[in-house]
Order: C-alpha cells, then sequence, then structure tokens
C-alpha cells in the first residue's frame, strides 16, 4: 500500500518537472509555431549551470534562480538572432533548433565530461516528512508544492494580465493581434525566454531527483513532446494534465515492467493521435 | 552533356575499388553509397511530398535490428534480408498512419516521438535488442556464390543496390505517380479537389520511402555486422536530414551529394576533434542560415550567376569593341 503511495507521490513530482518544462514548449509551439528541439538542452543546461553555481558557493535556491536566468538569456539570443531570421519558415526553425541542441550538448559534454552529477538536496529539505502518518521524501513533496505554485502563477498571468490577454491573443490569431496593435514580435521574446528560464529552472530542481548527465536532454524532449501532442498546444491546462499522465505512467510503467517503461509512456500520445489528434485540450490541429 | 557527366560519374564510381588504394577508404565510400540510399528515401517524404520525418532512423534501425535478430536465430541470408525489409516496410505503414494525423509541425513532432519509441526498445528492451551493448552478426551474404567479406567486394554489392535505388528514384520522380506526391506538397487543397486521395498518395510515398530505409538498414547491417542504439538515436534521423537537406532536397543528385558530404566530414572531423556532433549541429545552423535551399542548387545559382555575369562582360566588350 505505502508502495504504491509513494509511487504516486513520485509520479506528481515527475509530473510538476514536466509540466515546468512542457508549458513553455507548449506556449513556445502555439505562439509561434515553433516546435522548439533545443527545450531538452535548456533543462539539461540549467541543471549543469547550476551544479557549477552551487560549486562556487551559491546555495540551491540562488543557484537555481541564476541559472534559470542564464538559460533565459541564452534563449532571448537564440530568439533574437537565429530564430528571428528565420520567421515563417517552420521547417528550417526545426532544423535550427535541432542544431543548437547538438552543439549545446556537446559543449556540456566538454566542460561537465561525462560522468553524471549529482545536485545535493538542499539541506532543509532532506529527509522524509510523515503525513498521515506515512513517510514522504519532503524534497519531492517540495518540488510537487513549487510545481503547482508555478501552475496557479502562470495562470494568473495568462489569464488574468494584460500580458496573459495579450499572449492568448497571439496563440489565437497572430495577424489579427498585430492589427489590433500588439506587438506581437516582443511578445515572442518574452516567450521564449519565459519557457527557456522554466525549462533551466525545471532542470535544477530535477537535479536532486533526476542528476544531470549527458543525454537526460535527449530523454526529456520526447517527453514534453507527448506531453504537448497529449495536452494540446498553447493549452495550460493540457500540459498540466498531460505532465500529470506521463508522470504516472513513467512510475508505474518503470514498477510493473521495467524494460518497457519508456515505451509505455508514448501508448496515451498513439490513442490521442488516433482519437483526438487535436491534443486533448488543444483547439487547432497540430 | 548532361548523359556524358551522368556515365562518367557512374564509371568514376564503378571503378572506385580500382582507383582507391587502402581499404580504408574503399570503406568510406560503401558507406557514402548506402547513406546516400538512406538519403534518398528521406528525400521521398522530406522532398517531394514536403513532410520532414525526424524518425527515420528508427525505421534504418528497424531493419537492422530484424536483420540481426533474424540472424541470431539461425536463419539464412534470404530469410534475413527479405524479413528485414518486410518488416521495415510494415513498421512504416504503421508509421505512417500515426504521423498522417498531422501536417507540417505536427508531422515532424510525430515522427520524432516515434523515433523515439524504437530507441526506447533498442536501449531499454534488453531481453529482446541487449540493450547499449548492441547485437553482433557474423558474416555476410554471398549472394550467387559470391563472397563479399572483402571491402571490394562489398563495395561493388552496395553500388549495385545504389544504382537500383537511384534508377528506381528516377522513374519515380518522373512518373504520374511523383508528380502527384508533389502536387500533395504544393496544393494539397486542389490535388483533392481534382479527386487525388492526398492521404493515400502520402501513405504510399511513406511505404516507398520505408522500403529504401530498410534496404539501406540492411546494407548498414551488413557492413558493420553489428547495429547499436546509437543507429536509431535521433542524432541519426537528424543526420540523414542534413544530407538531404544539405545536397538539396527534391532533387536526385542532391541526397547523393549530401550523403558524400557528410560521411567525409565525419570520418575527417572524427580524426582531428572529438566533436563531431558540435560540427554537425554547426553545419546545421550554417546552411540553414545561409544557404537555406542546399548546396547543390546553392552552388547551381553561383554558378549561373557568375554565368550571368561573365555573358554582359562579354557583350559589354563586343559593344565597346
Amino acid at each position: 500500500m505505502s508502495l504504491w503511495l509513494l509511487l504516486a507521490v513520485n509520479s506528481i513530482t515527475l509530473g510538476g518537472l514536466l509540466f515546468l518544462l512542457s508549458a513553455g514548449f507548449s506556449l513556445i509551439f502555439g505562439l509561434m509555431r515553433i516546435p522548439n528541439l533545443t527545450h531538452g538542452s535548456f533543462f539539461m543546461l540549467g541543471a549543469y549551470l547550476a551544479t557549477s553555481l552551487i560549486a562556487s558557493g551559491l546555495d540551491f535556491w540562488t543557484a537555481a534562480l541564476v541559472a534559470g536566468l542564464l538559460v533565459a538569456v541564452l534563449g532571448g539570443i537564440v530568439e533574437r538572432l537565429i530564430l528571428r531570421r528565420l520567421a515563417g519558415a517552420d521547417l528550417a526553425q526545426v532544423l535550427v533548433t535541432l542544431g543548437l541542441s547538438f552543439m549545446i550538448a556537446d559543449v556540456c559534454l566538454m566542460v561537465w565530461t561525462g560522468d553524471p552529477i549529482r545536485v545535493a538536496t538542499p539541506p532543509a529539505l532532506r529527509g522524509a516528512t510523515s503525513v498521515l502518518g506515512l513517510g514522504f521524501p519532503t524534497y519531492r513533496l517540495a518540488v510537487s508544492l513549487i510545481a503547482a505554485l508555478f501552475a496557479v502563477a502562470l495562470w494568473l498571468l495568462l489569464d488574468r494580465t494584460r500580458l496573459g490577454a495579450m499572449i492568448r491573443a497571439g496563440v489565437d490569431d497572430a495577424d489579427m493581434a498585430r492589427v489590433v496593435g500588439i506587438r506581437v514580435s516582443r511578445l515572442f521574446t518574452i516567450v521564449f525566454c519565459l519557457g527557456a528560464w522554466l525549462a533551466g529552472f525545471a532542470g535544477v530542481i530535477g537535479g536532486p531527483i533526476l542528476s544531470v548527465y549527458p543525454g537526460l536532454d535527449q530523454e526529456m524532449l520526447p517527453l514534453a513532446l507527448v506531453v504537448v501532442i497529449l495536452g494540446g498546444s498553447g493549452s495550460l491546462l493540457g500540459s498540466l494534465v498531460g505532465s500529470l499522465v506521463v508522470g504516472f505512467l513513467y512510475n508505474f510503467g518503470q514498477a510493473m515492467f521495467p524494460e518497457l517503461a519508456y515505451v509505455v509512456l508514448f501508448l496515451p500520445m498513439l490513442i490521442v493521435l488516433v482519437v483526438r489528434p487535436q491534443g486533448l485540450f488543444g483547439r487547432q490541429t497540430v | 552533356m548532361k548523359r556524358a557527366a551522368v556515365v562518367g560519374g557512374l564509371a568514376v564510381l564503378a571503378t572506385v575499388p580500382l582507383w582507391i588504394g587502402s581499404s580504408y577508404y574503399v570503406n568510406i565510400a560503401t558507406q557514402i553509397l548506402f547513406y546516400a540510399i538512406f538519403a534518398l528515401a528521406v528525400n521521398i517524404l522530406a522532398g517531394y511530398a514536403g513532410l520532414v520525418s525526424l524518425g527515420h532512423a528508427g525505421l534504418f534501425g528497424i531493419a537492422a535490428y530484424t536483420g540481426a535478430k533474424l540472424m541470431t536465430v539461425g536463419h539464412g541470408h534470404a530469410v534475413v534480408a527479405a524479413g528485414a525489409v518486410v518488416m521495415t516496410v510494415v513498421a512504416a505503414g504503421v508509421f505512417a498512419v500515426l504521423a498522417l494525423r498531422g501536417t507540417g509541425l505536427g508531422f515532424v513532432m510525430i515522427t520524432v516521438a516515434l523515433g523515439q519509441i524504437v530507441w526506447g526498445v533498442a536501449y531499454r528492451w534488453i531481453s529482446l535488442t541487449n540493450g547499449d551493448n548492441g547485437i553482433s552478426i557474423s558474416g555476410r551474404p554471398a549472394p550467387l556464390g559470391l563472397a563479399l567479406t572483402s571491402p571490394r567486394a562489398f563495395y561493388w554489392a552496395t553500388f549495385v543496390v545504389f544504382l537500383v535505388a537511384v534508377l528506381s528514384m528516377a522513374i519515380f520522380v518522373a512518373s504520374p505517380f511523383g508528380a502527384s506526391v508533389r502536387g500533395t506538397r504544393d496544393q494539397p487543397r486542389r490535388m483533392n479537389a481534382l479527386g487525388y486521395h492526398v492521404w493515400m498518395i502520402r501513405f504510399l510515398a511513406f511505404l516507398l520511402s520505408g522500403f529504401w530505409t530498410g534496404v539501406a538498414g540492411l546494407l548498414y547491417l551488413y557492413y558493420h555486422q553489428f547495429v547499436s542504439p546509437q543507429a536509431v538515436a535521433l542524432a541519426a534521423s537528424a543526420e540523414a536530414l542534413l544530407m538531404v537537406i544539405s545536397g538539396g532536397t527534391a532533387t536526385l543528385l542532391g541526397p547523393i551529394t549530401g550523403a558524400a558530404l557528410v560521411v567525409v566530414m565525419k570520418n575527417v572531423a572524427s580524426a582531428y576533434i572529438e566533436r563531431w556532433n558540435f560540427v554537425l549541429g554547426a553545419i546545421f545552423v550554417a546552411i540553414v542560415v545561409f544557404m537555406p535551399e542546399g548546396l547543390v542548387p546553392g552552388v547551381v545559382r553561383l554558378g549561373r550567376w557568375v554565368a550571368g555575369v561573365w555573358r554582359a562582360e562579354r557583350l559589354r566588350r563586343a559593344r565597346l569593341a
């Protein structure tokens, strides 16, 4: 019984991390029509940067924020200098982001070597917390809580602020948004940086659970893809539901069919594709 | 002129083992040929049908793994070859049914995910695929009693298959089917209105692409006599796409040139630096940003421009004189 509960907590934790990763991916895809294949690399790069920042004496949370910011700056540069030049050329953007992801992966391998690096759990969150008489790893609970807070914050941002209204307008009809005076191109940069920041930050707080190793990017990217295909592009609720589905499938899959856990993840995606190709909460066809 | 160039090129290719001394270079030439077949297969979709697949390494790997698996079980080469190709075509059918639920970016994303499923099986389903260690096979086939163990013999065998592939591609491009595939790329709605079954045309193009991908994957298996998850990774799909794009999409010569370029660069680069992936990524970015139509059309355009300038210059001189 407690094993299943523990698995459920782990699933929610992984789902939370995936939500942070895929919310940005989904927004970027929904708004800019760019399938950002560097998103997994942002996740990994954030984690690696944080390990160096922590080693140089910063505490975990500052390192997480700073690493996220550095990744966001990189994202901004990529968007402004490269993706901007290829506006409208979908295929070219796919290829450029793919090329960049190889470059980032190789630079990471060069700088941080091929050995996995474990990110130390922040001291305050070590150990277990007992809830209803059962002990749960404190850090995982904290990650779930952070993800939930981010979900609420992102929802408020998109649903309750002027910026959010402009982003939604851009997702629905970028041309019309331009006509009514919204500077969509600036929105692109903001959303791209925000997405990159979320991915980098998720990489850092995922560090104590997943640790960082070469290939982490290529492992996380398909998960973000699956979440977006499941949930529908540009939909925050879709990202949340998709992330939780993938989180549960992965942990329970790993417990029940360890060899096939990675493959099981893709099954709901296949079903959704056949039954509802626009995704569970998507409005347009992907 | 054009025909002479083609005959000349084929003559050069056919005699490669005779004038290239070391078997190291013969092996590189063999790699170029089977990667060219792979690139031609990817080009059917990416170039002519306008459907960019980033999951083709999955199909390539399915061919190699099926062949390796059949061989370790103890089947003969005829069964191995037929089984691998049939399996790949079936898998291509499944890929097509799922991926054709989307077009454009949706298609790309679904093919990435499908490719990763195959990678997941290759890497994690250890009891089936031996995981990261891969599967080794012993021996190449000997069709009609000709042993293919030497690099030269295997080069010529690959060359024959390559010729058939190029020929079939030329026939495909010139055929009404080829024209309808291009039609679904440029004007899917009009094609639909004209009574063409757009989905079916794309599906068949996917199967054709899957067939040649399977052949290339089988040649890969026989060449290395080994297959591991590396052959199935996203980077392998990206490499195939780079071959097509660097050479020029929707051309016959482009993917072949691209395959030569990528294989040579990969071998040269890995002799001097460890960072092949970085170079691959950088080339990708550079080509997309600076030469979006690919190298072959890019060079052709450059040639036309130079010829135009030269002609104008000659005219000007003639007028002055």
